[in-house]
Formats: C-alpha cells, structure tokens, sequence
C-alpha cells in the first residue's frame, strides 16, 4: 500500500511534466508558427524519425560499437592503472595529477589529430577518443574506493601480518567495487557524448553525429532532431546498462544512480 | 615535482615510439591499432615545439601583418574563453537557481530531478548543431543576436547540468542534527539557506563548477565548430587540420592551445576554491 | 595456529620490561608510556582501565606489536612482540567490528585463516565451531549490516579466536553497546575464555565491566601514561549474581578509589562497610 503510494508520488510528477512538455512544445510551435528550421514540432520530429527509422537505427548501431569499444578498453586501463597507482605509491604521484589535467581538457580536441594519424576510413579515431573519455572517471574513482582503508581495517591487517597485495586483494578491490560503478555510470554516457561529438572533427561518417551535422546541412531539421532523439536513447541505454550491471555484480550494496 | 616527470615520460614515449615501431604502425589481425610513425602522422616533438613560432601564412586572419601560429593560438584560445565564461556564467547561474527552486517546492524537486539525472547521461552536445540556428541574424528591439552567443547558449547548456545537480546535493547533505537544529531554533528556509545549507553545499558544489568549466569549454569549442563562428580555438583545430596533409604541427599546436584552455579554466575555479576554504570539510563529500 | 614450545610451557602470555612510547608531535614529544612492567600469566584475564590519554590502548597495541616501543622489552607468549604477531600467536578484537560488510558472517570469521593458507575444508569447519562458541550458528550465511552491534563483536571475537590464539588483545570491544547487551556480552566472553583457556588483556572505561571480567585489574593515569595500581579481583566463578554480590562493589569502590588516587582500603573493611550500609536500610 506505502509502496504504491510512494511509486506514484515519485513517479507521476515528472511522467506528468514529460506530457506537459512536449504538449506545451507542440501547442507552441504550431501557434506560434514557428518554422521548422528553429523548432520542429514533435510531430514532425516523430514522423521524420518514423521513416527514417533504419538510418537512424544503423548510425546507432555504429556509434554504439565505437562507444562500447572504446568503454571496454578505457575501463580496463582505467582499473589496471588505478590499482598500480596504489601499488606503487611513487606512480600514483605521477599519474594521478596527469588525469586530473587530462580530465580538464577538452578531449574531443583530439580527434583531427587522431584522424591523422591513421587511414581515413579508420573507426579507431573516434574509439580511441572514447576511450580515453571513459578511462577518466574509471581510473578517478577506482583509484579513490582502492585508496580508502578504514583505520579498523589497516590495523586488523597489521597484526594478522598480511601483505600489500592481500590487503589489495581481500579489502581495496572488494571495497572499490561501489566506487567502480560509480565511475562506469559517468563512464557509459561520457562514452556515448564522445563517440557522437567526435563526428562533428571529420573522418569516418558513418555515426549519429554524422547524421546530425549532415541532416543539418541539408537542411532537414526534423532528421536532424530525430538522430539526436536516437544519441539520446543511445545514451539511456549505456547508462541503464551500466545500472544493470551494478545491481547484477554488487546486489544490494549498489548505491543510488543519483 | 613527479607531474613534469610524467609530462618527460610521456614525451619520451612518443619519441620512442616513433623511433623504434615499424613504420607502417602496429596491426592486429590485419586492422593498424597503432599510428604509423611517420613524421606526417606523428609529427617529432621538436616540430611541434617549432611550430608555435612559425609565422601562419595563408591562416584564418588574412588581414594585417602574418603573425605567428603561437599567436594566432593565443588569441582563439582568448576568444574562446570568453565565450565559454559567458556560457559558464549563465549555466551556473541557471543551475544554481533551479537547484534552489527544487529545494524550496518539493514538487519541482519530485518532476524534475529525474530528467537532471538523466540529462547527465545523454549527449545534450549532439544538440549543438541545431541549437546554433536559433537566434542567428535576429534581434530584439536594440538587442542583436550575435553568432557568438549562441556558443555561450550551448556553453551554458553544459554547464547547467553538472552545477544543478552539484548544488541539489550538496543543499541536502546537511546532516540530520544540523538540520534538526535549525528547525528548532525556528529559522526560515531563507535563513536555513544562507546559514546552513549553502555553506554544506561548498565541498559539492566545487567539484561541480569544475566540471561544469571543463563543459563550457568543451561546449564552445564544439559549437564553434557547429555554428561556424570564426575566431575561436575550435575553428581554428579545423581550420589547420583542413591544411594540415603534409604537416600536421599546426593542428597539435592548436589542440595544446585548446588543451591549455581546458587548464585555465579548471584553474580558475580551483582559485575561486580556495577562497572558500573555510567551508571545505574533511571526509569524502566528493 | 600457535603451538607452545616446551621451554615455553612456563613462560607468561605477555611480559613487559621497562616499555617507555612516546609520540613526536608538532611541539615536541608526548610521553603515551612510562616505565610499564606487567607480567600477565596463562589463562588469566587483565583489564587495563583509566581516564582517556592514560595510554592504555597504546599499550595494548605495543603488546600486539601494532606499534613499535620506544624502549623496553615486550615478550609475548615467550617471543618478541614482533614474532609473536607474525606466528599469529594472538587475536585482536576492536571496539567497532571491523567486519567486512561484503563477505557472509562465516567469511568473515575465515578471514585470517584464509589469509594465512588453510585450506577451505579446514577453514569451513572451524569457521562453524567458532559460530557454535559464540552462539551464531543460524547467521552464518547474514552479511554484517544485517545484524545487531552485540551480534557484530561476537563475530569479531570468533574471527578473534580463529587460530586459537594463547592471548586475546581487546580494545573497548563493548564500548558502543548498550548496558543490557553489555552484560550479556560480558556473561559470554568470561564463558568463551574459560573454555579456551586464553589469556586476556582488555581495555575499557567500565569499572564494572573491568571487576567482572577480570582476575586482575590494571588501573592507569595519565600524563605521562602509567600504571597506578593492580588490584587483584578474587569473585569466584561469574555468574549473573556475581554483579549483586557485595565484594562486587567492594572491588568496584577499591577500583575507582585507585582511579581517583585514594589510598585502598583493604577489601573486608569495605565489604563491612557496605554491609553496615544495607542493615541500615
């Protein structure tokens, strides 16, 4: 009974205000007669993507493998040198502030060099660029949860005479895990804004930003906000992925997506 | 200090790299996941170095005498800046007051703090593209709409978020005594605000500032790049990586540039920090 | 696992020379402890009481090698502190749990075992005889956050006792328990060192806490941290009387006396006094 109750307070406000929305957008756009080329209505941003549905659904399909890639590799560097870090104290203090700068730049600004460096029609620019967008957050916040020791656990470890590696082993990893997620959750979406942003730097265009910046070009404003409903959702599913996964692994300890 | 060592090492990395890998770049059952080392592709680091000081013939500025790329870059990175600032500005402060309006009516908080979560997690920036037609060429009344703002409206749109949800966290993460205590000294929500709330929202709306800097950023050097607007750092990676075939120097001394820019601004709020260290707290509120 | 060595048969569990530890701080230097000597034998239970910074959780940490002496002698089970903690020659029980909320109570309780190479047979086993000990057997496959505070440091003694260990070292372990479960815990752990037949050096604030578990009572002051007096604590087997007995409040008063620095009457004349005291009524 609280249960339905609270479900309904949380949820029917924004489902409410997602309706109102895009009722007010359509209502404003046709009132106000205002031409595609600013704001398409909804309607013709629904038809449009209708019946270019399977375009939209292949440049997905591509930009979401340059995503995933580029996760994968991003968070098994970002682990593997997050746990170096802690190993060896005296890498960690050269790395460390070396990600911080890294993740106050625009990464994106790498592409044209990236694209430079290998054959036109190479999708590894563009992975590369994800690749290290999603290895920043990882490393970050697997490097924090590998760091943390509570004083009760250090001093257990002490006097049971356990070594460096132990202690990695049987309290750092397993007490990393929530921080880890967390940093995949950043991670997933930034992988997703990377692969669909590195389109606009030239090079293969084959992806939803592609899409976008040519349906632009063309003029289509519809088409153009159709590909970027497609990145949206492309989007929401790395990231309920990356919620799944969470739940999956680490059960009830996983920490609240907000 | 270990940070201009690492800065040495990587250098050396690049060098030995492109000293002692095959020529044509490593591959991996048949597809080339490492760069050919050849100077058009990787350029030496001293080439680089060089072409900071080389004089930019046939650049984006035709006009007056030739200057130098090093200035050429300063001057984008500037320009830049000051967009991206603009867009920061309006994005916190937009961010800022949401936050506020979601702490002050629960329902707002209850309808919308599920899209600002969300919108975390979707690529507004593919927005850019159609974001930059609004407004161009019109005016109200005396007011013109300039190019150039609409690079600070899509810089403020990345801004807005991290900042919202920083501040949103942050005002609710006074502890349930504090919190108690002000509600029986029966202080106001204003009071409770300027007291309580906003000193315990510092530690978390820093790291969000910071984020949201490095959004603008990032931000106004897409959107340049979207809108078309000349002048800034992101025209300026495109306008040399459209040049660069047989020279690719130029384009790495702009994404330094664009690099650096990133820097100054995370720097920047890193000052404004420590302004505020009387409210820093000790333990993880990061 | 410790095994005694024959010459070893008569040495104490814990013998301390002329510990001294001080600490450097940012103006000079604080002396934690000053000229400590303490012999603790086999089987016997020492609880090290005083006001806070009289040292005696530094002291119990010089004991278990966690922290190194400034000077003196610190034998433990016959061996320096230093070899005793790496043959695992004690456990040590801490005032929060220290439990590892994603490993299962038996886990947890396996952890040193684990870490020192027994094999999961063995470990599973003991970790069960250890549950069965503290009385937690139906909670073996409960994660921590799922149980009581008193349920938590039971767990925390049976990890404690893994490896039958001759001495146990803890450090307020009940502190932040209530004083029902308190008592409860009290009952348990003189129960559980008995049958184990394992010495005991227990830090706390509680005067009745210390007279009920102990044989010996160590009482500290502070600045610099030393040792005051030893009261030794004769009530007999503890039971549930035990705590409304009068030499109970005997020993009490004889103990907060040596806190405050009175001189101590002889045990009798207290318990006289009492007696008078509760006629009276």
């Amino acid at each position: 009974m609280n249960l339905t109750r609270r479900a309904t307070a949380n949820l029917l406000p924004p489902i409410i205000f997602g309706v109102l929305f895009v009722a007010g957008w359509q209502l404003f756009v046709r009132a106000a007669d205002i031409s595609s080329f600013v704001l398409p209505a909804p309607s013709d941003i629904w038809s449009s993507a209708v019946d270019g549905h399977s375009r939209i659904v292949s440049a997905a399909g591509h930009s979401g493998l340059n995503a995933l890639v580029g996760l994968l590799v991003g968070a098994v560097l970002g682990v593997l040198l997050a746990a170096l870090a802690v190993r060896v104290p005296v890498l960690g203090g050269t790395i460390t502030p070396l990600v911080a700068a890294l993740a106050a730049m625009p990464i994106v600004a790498l592409a044209p060099l990236l694209n430079n460096m290998y054959s036109p029609l190479s999708t590894l620019p563009r992975r590369e660029v994800v690749a290290i967008s999603a290895f920043v957050p990882i490393f970050i916040n697997v490097l924090r949860g590998l760091s943390r020791l509570a004083p009760v656990h250090r001093e257990l470890m002490q006097s049971y005479a356990a070594s460096g590696t132990a202690v990695l082993r049987t309290i750092r990893i397993p007490g990393a895990m929530p921080y880890f997620f967390t940093g995949l959750r950043i991670a997933s979406s930034l992988a997703v804004i990377a692969a669909v942003v590195s389109e606009y730097f030239g090079g293969l265009a084959d992806g939803l930003g592609s899409q976008i910046t040519d349906s632009v070009g063309a003029s289509d404003y519809p088409a153009a906000w159709a590909a970027v409903i497609g990145a949206v959702a492309l989007g929401l599913i790395f990231y309920i992925a990356a919620l799944v996964l969470e739940r999956v692994v680490v059960g009830r300890r996983a920490t609240s997506p907000f | 200090m270990l940070v201009l060592l690492g800065v040495a090492v990587l250098g050396a990395i690049w060098e030995g790299y492109k000293a002692w890998a095959p020529a044509d770049g490593v591959k991996l059952f048949g597809t080339r996941i490492l760069p050919r080392t050849t100077d058009a592709s990787m350029p030496q680091l001293s080439t680089i170095w060089h072409a900071f000081g080389a004089p930019e013939v046939g650049g984006a500025i035709t006009f007056g005498p030739t200057r130098s790329v090093l200035d050429s870059v300063i001057t984008a990175a500037t320009h830049t800046l000051r967009w991206a600032a603009v867009g920061f500005a309006i994005g916190v402060m937009v961010g800022f007051l949401l936050a506020l309006l979601m702490d002050r009516l629960a329902i707002f908080e209850r309808a919308l703090l599920p899209y600002v979560v969300l919108s975390q997690t979707v690529p507004l920036i593919a927005l850019a593209p159609l974001v930059s037609k609004w407004g161009q060429g019109s005016s109200i009344g005396s007011f013109k709409w300039h190019t150039w703002m609409s690079v600070a409206v899509i810089a403020a749109y990345l801004a807005f978020f991290p900042v919202a949800v920083g501040m949103t966290r942050g005002l609710k993460s006074p502890s349930a005594v504090h919190s108690e205590y002000f509600r029986c000294a029966a202080a106001g929500w204003w009071k409770t605000l300027i007291r309580l709330k906003l000193p315990a929202a510092v530690p978390f709306l820093v790291p969000a500032l910071r984020l949201a800097a490095a959004a603008s950023v990032v931000g106004s050097i897409v959107a340049e790049i979207s809108v078309g607007l000349d002048g800034g750092i992101g025209r300026l990676i495109l306008t040399y990586s459209q040049q660069a075939t047989g020279d690719p120097s130029r384009v790495y001394a702009a994404v330094i540039g664009a690099a650096v820019l990133g820097l100054v601004a995370a720097a920047i709020v890193t000052v404004f920090d420590l302004a505020l260290w009387r409210y820093h707290r000790g333990v993880g509120s990061r | 696992m410790s095994d005694a060595d024959a010459g070893q048969e008569r040495s104490a569990a814990v013998d301390l020379t002329g510990v001294h530890k001080t600490f450097a701080v940012r103006r000079g230097s604080v002396v934690a402890l000053e000229d400590i000597n303490l012999r603790i034998e086999r089987g016997e239970f020492v609880s090290l009481i005083g006001p806070s910074g009289c040292g005696k959780s530094t002291l119990l940490r010089v004991i278990g090698d966690l922290l190194p002496p400034t000077s003196g002698q610190v034998v433990v089970n016959g061996k320096p502190a230093r070899r005793a903690r790496l043959d695992q020659d004690y456990g040590f029980a801490f005032q929060q749990a220290g439990l590892l909320d994603w490993r299962t109570v038996q886990a947890n309780i396996e952890l040193p075992l684990e870490l020192h190479g027994v094999d999961r047979a063995k470990r599973k086993d003991r970790a069960l005889e250890l549950l069965e000990l503290v009385g937690l057997s139906e909670f073996a496959g409960q994660r921590p956050p799922q149980l009581s505070g008193g349920m938590q440091q039971r767990v925390a003694i049976a990890r404690a006792l893994a490896e039958r260990p001759a001495l146990l070292l803890m450090d307020e372990p009940f502190g932040a328990l209530d004083e029902m479960t308190r008592e409860r815990m009290q009952n348990e752990l003189v129960r559980i060192a008995g049958e184990t037949q394992a010495a005991v050096v227990f830090v706390t604030h509680s005067i009745p806490e210390a007279v009920f578990l102990s044989d010996r009572v160590v009482v500290m002051s502070p600045r610099p941290g030393r040792i005051t007096e030893v009261i030794p604590v004769s009530l007999g087997d503890r039971t549930d009387d035990t705590r409304e007995a009068p030499q109970f409040y005997a020993a009490i008063t004889q103990v907060r006396e040596a806190l405050r620095g009175k001189p101590i009457a002889a045990t009798g004349a207290v318990v006289a006094d009492i007696e008078r005291a509760q006629g009276a009524l």
